[in-house]
């Protein structure tokens, strides 16, 4: 066998200087003979780190052996036996913080491309109508309402469902998907990708209700009385603002409005859809997470000549998916780091200058990252027309401000056992960011995974 | 079976079942939604979305029939999307009717209410006029619009109303002038009046706060300002009230009009005139091409 390369098999892009003028996914994915060269490269190691480094466990050397014999769909159904949203979470996963930090390759090279090879094989079997219903077991006649169709949600669905439970999902929005439609640009996760996996979940069997607001439409309680067991996956649907002056102006989003008009109302294909949104030509993004560099892409593809990310720390200390910083950078986004807004200055009602002052890093904080100190009297002002505002969002309160007896802690988030899921309320469970804040999609899922086995318990046992 | 899952067996949910044009481009709508219906207190709102590539609007609810599953709006076409709204028939059915949204009007025996409904302002005032009169207050209403061809529900109002004065700006019907000249005669004039609730522009809102704010009457608007989800998760909805930044979808969509910050909403509702003129031109072009075909 030839030696292993130490560097993972390219996967084809868009080029840059066309990715900024549309909307279209920039990573093409691997070819057949890509992934089997990368499958190549796995060691099949017997005591696999990388299974360990998954929050939903998928059989990764086991997948990777059949991509390389060239067993495509059955390297999909065996991920899609842990993991009911493979095209997804090949996308959008931090695989560089999960399997692929833990893979033994990564001491000398580049660890394998699980992410990519994932992708490779769900996309595979869709494109190649391979995608088939496995069998369920016997209903067990017992209902189970997810509510939310994010990440955790619909992974709970898919578990329960198929060990037979009848299972509804609420979707307050009118599309399902949760942060996966509303949230990621069409350019990272196209939206015929969630579509199709959130039908492999209904072909499963479960019930799908969108433009249904749990805590309004119908409230918590008044489901236990038709549900033997609830879960809540509402997300971390609330933004944040920084307090500061003229944070109202015109020209001034959250990340979440930015990004939900854009994605899920399709704003940048106004007017053939009816949603419109300000195309700034120097948008400012402030923070430094994947959120962040979601909009600041965006913002390029809506037109700005100068798309600026403000971040008060470092570019070491950013909390983006190193992917995301580098297609950000090659794409033209500017940044400023080690800046602070402290203030905007209008012109009739919209903003037009932001002020900010420069940062430098003190001791390290109670996230272990170097905490950053304003330095007094080096105040700027940057030219903007426009300003999204992505430095994260707290749990949504409608369903914990309409259910009497559901514990939440202090920042608004549903207090649940990190084993089991279960809330203070019986027969109600939770997970995914209206539990932990604003955390990624496979932590969701991971907590999906945890709730839906114990959802199952509970309502086979009565034991609560 | 209840009435809910027997309607829901013949027609559609968020089929419109009767369509009646009020007034020019004010279009009142009873839409089967079952599933809304039983949980709508007055004040509440629902986001509508007519189809497929449609904006999601926030409008105020004019009433329910509960036992038949039907919600009464009422709109005035005022961008595309309301035109094309008007545009839709009997039989025709939402892509989507999300709701009930927003929190409940504050309902209670408060003593004397004026409840003053300025335009499509109207509408949301009804609900809360007459769930104000059940509660046992006593009911001054003022209703006002442009004209007297516009002005709507007056006999909605006038049975939960112990005084109901009208109001036009040209004179047509009523007194001539705005809501809050007769709101300030009524106090100037010593009428006794512990709260007033005022639904209509901006404008007319803030001019009812100002007029109010001398003699310290408790005085709660309904705000509207642009939205989008209407649940909390965009943050479009921003208001400043009392110097604090709330969420109108769900802090609201009632404030204390005496802490609203009114130049901001009416900064905010202007951001997309740019857009919603192209969008509308478009259309307009677009349909008197149809009409030629």
């Amino acid at each position: 066998m030839a030696k292993v390369s130490k560097k993972k098999t390219p996967m084809k892009e868009q080029p840059r200087r066309e990715r900024t003028k549309n909307f279209d996914e920039v990573p093409y994915g691997y070819s057949e003979d890509d992934a089997v060269r990368e499958a190549e490269r796995c060691l099949q190691c017997k005591k696999a780190f990388c299974v360990a480094g998954c929050p939903v466990e998928i059989d990764i050397p086991g997948f990777i052996e059949l991509v390389r014999q060239g067993k495509f769909v059955e390297a999909a159904r065996l991920v899609k036996a842990k993991n009911v949203l493979p095209a997804i979470c090949g996308r959008v996963c931090p695989q560089e913080d999960q399997c692929e930090k833990v893979c033994v390759l990564a001491k000398k090279g580049e660890p394998v491309g699980i992410g990519r090879l994932e992708r490779f094989v769900a996309d595979w079997e869709a494109q190649h109508g391979q995608i088939a219903v496995p069998d369920k077991e016997r209903p067990t006649g017992k209902k189970i309402a997810v509510v939310g169709s994010g990440p955790a949600g619909l992974t709970v669905a898919g578990d329960l469902v198929q060990v037979g439970h009848e299972v509804t999902i609420f979707e307050a929005l009118h599309k399902p998907g949760g942060v996966l439609v509303y949230g990621i640009p069409e350019f990272r996760l196209p939206k015929d990708i969630v579509a199709r996996e959130v039908q492999y979940i209904e072909s499963l069997g479960a019930k799908l209700v969108t433009s249904f607001v749990v805590g309004m439409t119908r409230t918590v309680d008044e489901l236990l009385e038709e549900f033997d067991a609830i879960f809540i996956g509402t997300g971390a649907g609330l933004p944040w603002f920084m307090g500061i002056s003229g944070e109202n102006l015109n020209g001034i989003y959250s990340a979440n409005e930015y990004l939900t008009r854009t994605n899920l109302m399709k704003a940048y294909l106004f007017p053939q859809y009816d949603t419109p949104i300000v195309r700034g030509k120097r948008v400012a993004v402030i923070g430094g997470g994947n959120v962040a560099m979601d909009s600041a892409r965006t913002a390029l593809r809506l037109g700005a000549e100068h798309s600026i990310v403000v971040y008060r720390r470092s570019r070491t200390e950013m909390p983006a998916r190193e992917e995301e910083i580098v297609h950000a950078e090659e794409e033209g986004v500017e940044f400023e780091f080690l800046t602070l807004p402290v203030k905007y200055h209008a012109s009739n009602g919209w903003v037009k200058q932001m002020e900010c002052i420069r940062m430098q890093l003190g001791e390290p904080d109670a996230s272990g990252r170097r905490r950053p100190v304003p330095i007094e009297g080096s105040n700027f002002r940057l030219e903007v027309d426009t300003v999204v505002v992505a430095i994260g969002q707290s749990p949504n309160p409608l369903v914990p401000s309409t259910t009497p007896g559901l514990e939440v802690g202090r920042h608004g988030n549903i207090v649940v056992d990190s084993e089991t899921g279960k809330t203070s309320k019986k027969g109600v469970f939770a997970g995914g960011d209206i539990a932990t804040g604003a955390a990624t999609v496979i932590l969701a899922m991971g907590a999906g995974r945890i709730a839906a086995r114990a959802i199952d318990e509970y309502v086979q046992t009565g034991r609560w | 079976m209840t009435a809910d899952e027997d309607i829901s067996q013949n027609i559609a949910v968020n089929e419109i079942v009767k369509k009646v044009e009020l007034a020019h481009q004010i279009k009142l709508f009873e839409i089967s939604a079952p599933h809304i219906v039983s949980r709508v207190l007055p004040g509440h709102f629902v986001v509508v979305r007519a189809h497929e590539t449609g904006e999601r609007i926030p409008l105020t609810i004019a009433d329910v029939r509960a036992e038949d599953g039907i919600l009464v709006i009422i709109f005035q076409e005022v961008g595309k999307s309301t035109r094309q709204m008007g545009m839709m028939g009997e039989g025709d059915s939402f892509a989507d009717v999300i709701g009930p949204l927003g929190k409940p009007s504050h309902i209670e025996r408060f003593g004397t209410v004026v409840c003053i409904g300025g335009g499509v302002g109207i509408p949301p005032i009804f609900p809360i006029t007459r769930a104000l009169k059940q509660a046992g207050n006593r009911i001054i209403s003022i209703i006002g619009a442009r004209s007297k061809s516009l002005l709507i529900l007056e006999d909605w109002m006038r049975p939960f109303s112990d005084e109901l004065f009208i109001t036009t700006d040209d004179g047509t019907y009523g007194r001539k002038g705005f809501v809050t000249d007769e709101l300030t005669r009524l106090i100037r004039e010593g009428s006794k009046v512990d709260r007033v609730i005022a639904i209509g522009p901006t404008v007319m809102m803030k001019a009812v706060s100002e007029a109010t704010r001398p003699y310290g009457i408790k005085t709660v608007v309904s705000l509207n300002p642009i939205m989008v989800d209407g649940t909390g998760m965009c943050g479009a909805c921003r208001v400043e009230v009392g110097g604090e930044t709330k969420f109108a979808c769900v802090d609201g969509p009632e404030f204390d009009g005496h802490q609203v910050n009114y130049e901001l909403l009416l900064a905010r509702q202007a951001i997309y005139l740019r857009q919603e003129k192209e969008a509308m031109e478009l259309f307009q072009r677009g349909t008197r091409n149809g009409e030629g075909e």
